[in-house]
């Protein structure tokens, strides 16, 4: 329906306030309940019913504090000059703003009946000081009436599908009441937005009606010039015959067209009484110079008062029909600016400077506007946010915060007979001596800063009911976020540990849930201040609880980097003395040593097992296709890799250890195995070398051999094509089939490549322990370095750009052998030739712009997905629906299965019947 | 023009079955439903033109589902 204005919702407010508590009853706010009475007859109405609903007394009498008023419906519609008038305190007439004494101008913009902004002074309506005067509208009497710019639409409607004489719809009158059921119908069945597109249908048929069905005269076609002149056939329409059209229209023809009368009257969609919002919501700022600089809208008011008065002038002296015309245009763009500064035929009214004036609509609308940011955006204090980096000590749900942050970030306590000596302490040292304290609260809500000078004086007024706020101390609940938000791992409850230093620091292996890396990410920690917001934060969000992905029912969080190679390494080769055993597991934190063998040399599989609950089976595969075998605690068969330890749908051993231990116990020992890696590798050292990648002679004999038979096998196809016989591929052509031939040999001799590598390759090596291990890095890219690069790919084909008919100048035209067409026959470790080095340039650039662009515009699909679907949930019998109930699914993801508490989205009766 | 297709007969066209008074009856019970909360399909839909279903009616749609193998779906007949 109508666009709502702003002011409507402060009469609404204040009409009722004075209802329900009659003593609190502002001067003001009587004037505006008055207006109300009288002039909307419907809203009285809407209060009215709330008052009769029993509902609303019984649940305030169940609530234990006080409620004061609760909102039961709200009205959008538009204001009546008369209704603005009523509400109105003063009649704005003069542009002037100050006298010389600079004290507000009686009748000008910054009058003190509309509220004030200068401490000292009072508002001569309500006769508050500042701060406590909300405001109030003042009005300007419209020398002639202009269009709401707003309204221009539904103005141009409502004139084409009502009659130009008796403006009534122009639908026959035996029609009418069957329109009106239609309506009610769709409306029942649908839903209002419904009823709204089935109006908006009729208007375009009703358009083109040629008689009127009522008194039978003729109806002219009525065309916008936009942005607000109204043109019937060549006539210009002004805005007066178009109010005396629209006063025609009755109530009941309005209704069929989606307005109601009581609050929304078609004519006073032209206005020709103006509100002058109060000066509170446009306060001017005074500049160090002492010069006084208004806020745009009191500019843009100016405009409109000068011009209003200049419009009267003329019109009582009797000027020129086209000096009015004129100044009434102006007067209608004054007021159309003041609106909406962004109208699109209009150019916008600029400061001296040059840059456009901020109005109304700017101030609502957009990412910056009153809505999005300002009301939906939510800030908070009690935050921190700085650049994050890693440390494995700390463990999985706990947060490395600076002790400069901790100082500043407070806990409130309240102070009670048990803790009162407790909490005294932290007032005793003060806001600047780490455990201490920086505020407290009185009983009554006054905040106190502790100081140096105040300390005392706080320490003697402490008692049961103050409240303390304390430093953040190690063990207190937070709340930590980076964003995007994308899921609910985005934001997890951490333990807070309070560290030197200026970073927040979180275990690598958190990293996962958050997509986080240390390159200059930062992250934020907020933290909660009420004993509710803290137990909801520590019973569904901490660390342990969102271990199971309820996107694949799968750990996301698990070992990496070094954590899996580190046990790779000491469950595959290495064998140590007791001691040395013992002080590795005393740098994991291990203190029973008792399930460590007691002999001379311990295996690292000896020493991992310590680490598993004794009563642990387990029974997997390994990435290298071996068994691995745990019995009773005991690693018997196999080494660790990614596929036990790993995270994000791998780590099998993390699961059955989840399955059968819990959240809590499972992400101790994850923590306890990722330090025994770590600690492994600071122990023995752990260095990538460029030998690594060294491969034996026959090794490389073999590559070159392979990438020799590829290259001429090639040739062979080229000539086979060149020659007329290769043969097509169905729906393809010969030179599609040739390309997907040739791309499709290519990439096998880079296979066989790799093959080769991993067979000669030497296994004691760091470099191919950790592609073996999948902490990180392939057998791909390892023999991409030692062997062959292999094909460059760009958009999926061999590369073809460059000049017409070959990539580089040095090839013959037409040359479709694979060194021409980017094939990078070199590893990086012997390197490229100046051509592959420049194809492989090409896709590496490529490849770069693509993701640079491919990010924000998947981001964008993400949110609108989100958007469209964040208030669909679960009910009760278990199908997805809306807002308004309405069933998007039958049965959750069609299969009823709760993902996070599934294995891999399926639930195996089988095994929980064998593990019962 | 070529001949008319029926669309029943097509794969990527699941099952559609007008459901019966009774059953009708348990499905408003089971989902608790007032009116609305139904998807909605067209009385003269390809899918269910020849079932020859009237406005009220609920059909009953059994599809092939990646997670639980066959699922269903009701919608509620609305005229054009």
């Amino acid at each position: 329906m109508a666009k709502k204005k702003k002011e409507e919702e402060k009469v609404e407010e204040a009409e009722k306030t004075p209802e329900e508590f009659p003593v609190e009853t502002e001067p003001a706010e009587d004037i505006a309940e008055e207006s109300a009475d009288t002039e909307a007859p419907g809203e009285d109405a809407v209060a009215e019913e709330k008052e009769r609903k029993p509902m609303t007394r019984e649940r305030i009498e169940a609530i234990q504090h006080p409620v004061f008023k609760q909102v039961e419906s709200i009205v959008f519609g538009i204001l009546s000059p008369k209704m603005i008038k009523k509400m109105a305190s003063a009649k704005i007439v003069t542009p002037e703003l100050y006298d010389k004494e600079g004290y507000p101008v009686d009748g000008g913009l910054m009058d003190v009946r509309l509220g004030v902004i200068d401490p000292g002074l009072r508002c001569k309506t309500c006769g508050c000081k500042l701060k406590e005067c909300i405001g109030h509208f003042g009005y300007i009497e419209l020398a002639r009436p202009v269009f709401h710019i707003k309204f221009i639409p539904i103005i141009h409607n409502l004139l084409r599908c009502t009659c130009r004489d008796c403006g009534r719809l122009l639908i026959p009158k035996n029609k009418m009441s069957s329109f009106k059921k239609h309506l009610d119908e769709v409306e029942a069945t649908e839903g209002y937005e419904a009823r709204q597109e089935e109006i908006k249908k009729s208007i375009a048929k009703l358009k083109t009606v040629k008689k009127c069905p009522h008194c039978r005269a003729n109806q002219q076609k009525i065309a916008i010039d936009k942005p607000s002149t109204f043109f019937e056939g060549d006539k210009k329409l002004s805005p007066i015959e178009i109010r005396s059209r629209l006063e025609k229209v009755p109530d009941d023809d309005a209704v069929l067209y989606g307005l109601n009368p009581a609050f929304a009257r078609p004519e006073w969609m032209v206005v020709t009484v103006l509100a002058i919002p109060p000066v509170t919501i446009r306060p001017s700022i005074t500049l160090e110079s002492g010069e006084r600089s208004e806020d745009d809208l009191t500019h843009k008011l100016g405009d409109i008062v000068r011009i209003n008065q200049r419009l009267f002038e003329n019109i009582n002296a009797g000027a020129p029909e086209i000096i009015i015309e004129d100044l009434w245009d102006l007067l209608q763009y004054h007021v159309t600016t003041f609106l909406d500064n962004t109208v699109a035929q209009l150019p916008p009214a600029r400061h001296r400077s040059g840059q456009p004036l901020k109005t109304i609509t700017q101030r609502i609308k957009s990412k910056e506007g009153r809505i999005r940011h300002n009301l939906a955006g939510k800030r908070t204090n009690f935050c921190s946010r700085t650049v994050i980096s890693p440390d494995p000590m700390l463990g999985l749900n706990e947060v490395g915060v600076p002790a400069v942050v901790a100082r500043k970030l407070t806990v409130p306590e309240t102070v009670n007979e048990w803790n009162m000596a407790y909490l005294k302490k932290f007032v005793e040292r003060g806001p600047g001596v780490y455990p201490g304290a920086n505020y407290i609260i009185r009983p009554d809500g006054k905040r106190k800063k502790i100081t140096e000078e105040t300390k005392e004086a706080a320490l003697e007024e402490l008692q049961p009911g103050y409240v303390v706020e304390r430093h953040l101390m190690d063990g207190d609940i937070s709340i930590f976020n980076r964003q995007p938000s994308l899921h609910r791992m985005s934001m997890m409850c951490h333990k807070v540990k309070v560290l030197p230093y200026k970073t927040l620091r979180i275990n690598p292996a958190v990293c996962a849930p958050y997509n986080a890396d240390f390159d200059g990410d930062e992250m934020n920690l907020h933290i909660p201040q009420t004993e509710e917001s803290r137990a909801e934060a520590e019973i569904l969000m901490q660390v342990q609880t969102q271990l199971i992905s309820p996107r694949y029912g799968l750990s996301v969080m698990g070992c990496l980097h070094d954590g899996i190679s580190g046990n790779f390494l000491l469950t595959r080769d290495v064998e140590m003395p007791r001691e040395n055993a013992v002080a590795l597991l005393c740098h994991v934190g291990i203190e029973d040593f008792s399930r460590l063998p007691n002999k001379k040399v311990v295996t690292g599989r000896e020493i991992f097992s310590v680490l598993l609950p004794s009563d642990f089976n387990f029974r997997g595969k390994s990435r290298n296709g071996k068994d691995v075998i745990i019995e009773n605690g005991k690693l018997i068969e196999g080494v660790m890799d990614k596929t036990s330890l790993g995270g994000e749908g791998a780590g099998f051993l993390l699961r059955s250890l989840h399955k059968k231990y819990g959240p809590a116990r499972t992400v101790d020992i994850l923590h306890n195995i990722l330090k025994l890696g770590i600690e492994t590798l600071l122990i023995t050292g752990f260095t990538a070398k460029l030998s690594d990648l060294d491969i034996p002679k026959e090794a490389d004999d073999l590559i070159n051999d392979t990438l020799n038979k590829a290259e001429e096998e090639a040739h062979q196809m080229i000539k086979a094509y060149e020659e007329g016989t290769l043969e097509a591929f169905p729906g393809r052509s010969v030179e599609e089939t040739l390309e997907l031939r040739i791309l499709e040999l290519l990439n096998k001799a880079r296979t066989k490549c790799m093959n080769i590598v991993k067979e000669y390759a030497d296994k004691t090596t760091n470099t191919i322990a950790m592609a073996e291990s999948g902490a990180r890095g392939s057998y791909l890219n390892i023999s991409q370095m030692s062997a062959c690069a292999g094909q460059q790919a760009l958009h999926g084909s061999r590369i073809r750009k460059g000049y017409s008919g070959r990539t580089l100048s040095c090839f013959k035209k037409g040359d479709l052998s694979p060194e021409a067409r980017g094939f990078v026959r070199h590893g990086f470790k012997h390197g490229l030739n100046p051509k592959e080095f420049f194809f492989h340039a090409i896709v590496g650039r490529d490849s770069l712009m693509d993701t640079a662009l491919r990010t924000p515009k998947s981001g964008y699909l993400y949110r609108r997905l989100a958007n469209a679907m964040q208030d669909l949930r679960v009910e009760y019998d278990r199908s997805v629906r809306d807002a308004n109930y309405r069933i998007i699914q039958f049965e959750y993801g069609e299969d009823g299965i709760d993902v996070s508490r599934s294995e891999n989205g399926k639930i195996d009766v089988q095994k929980i019947i064998d593990s019962v | 023009m070529a001949q008319k297709i029926d669309v029943t007969k097509h794969v990527l066209v699941p099952a559609h079955t007008v459901v019966s008074e009774k059953e009708k009856k348990k499905i408003i019970e089971k989902y608790n439903l007032k009116g609305i909360e139904l998807p909605r399909i067209f009385k003269d839909d390809p899918a269910v033109a020849h079932l020859k279903a009237k406005p009220g009616d609920i059909i009953k749609i059994t599809r092939k589902s990646s997670t639980a193998g066959e699922s269903v779906f009701y919608r509620r007949v609305t005229s054009a």
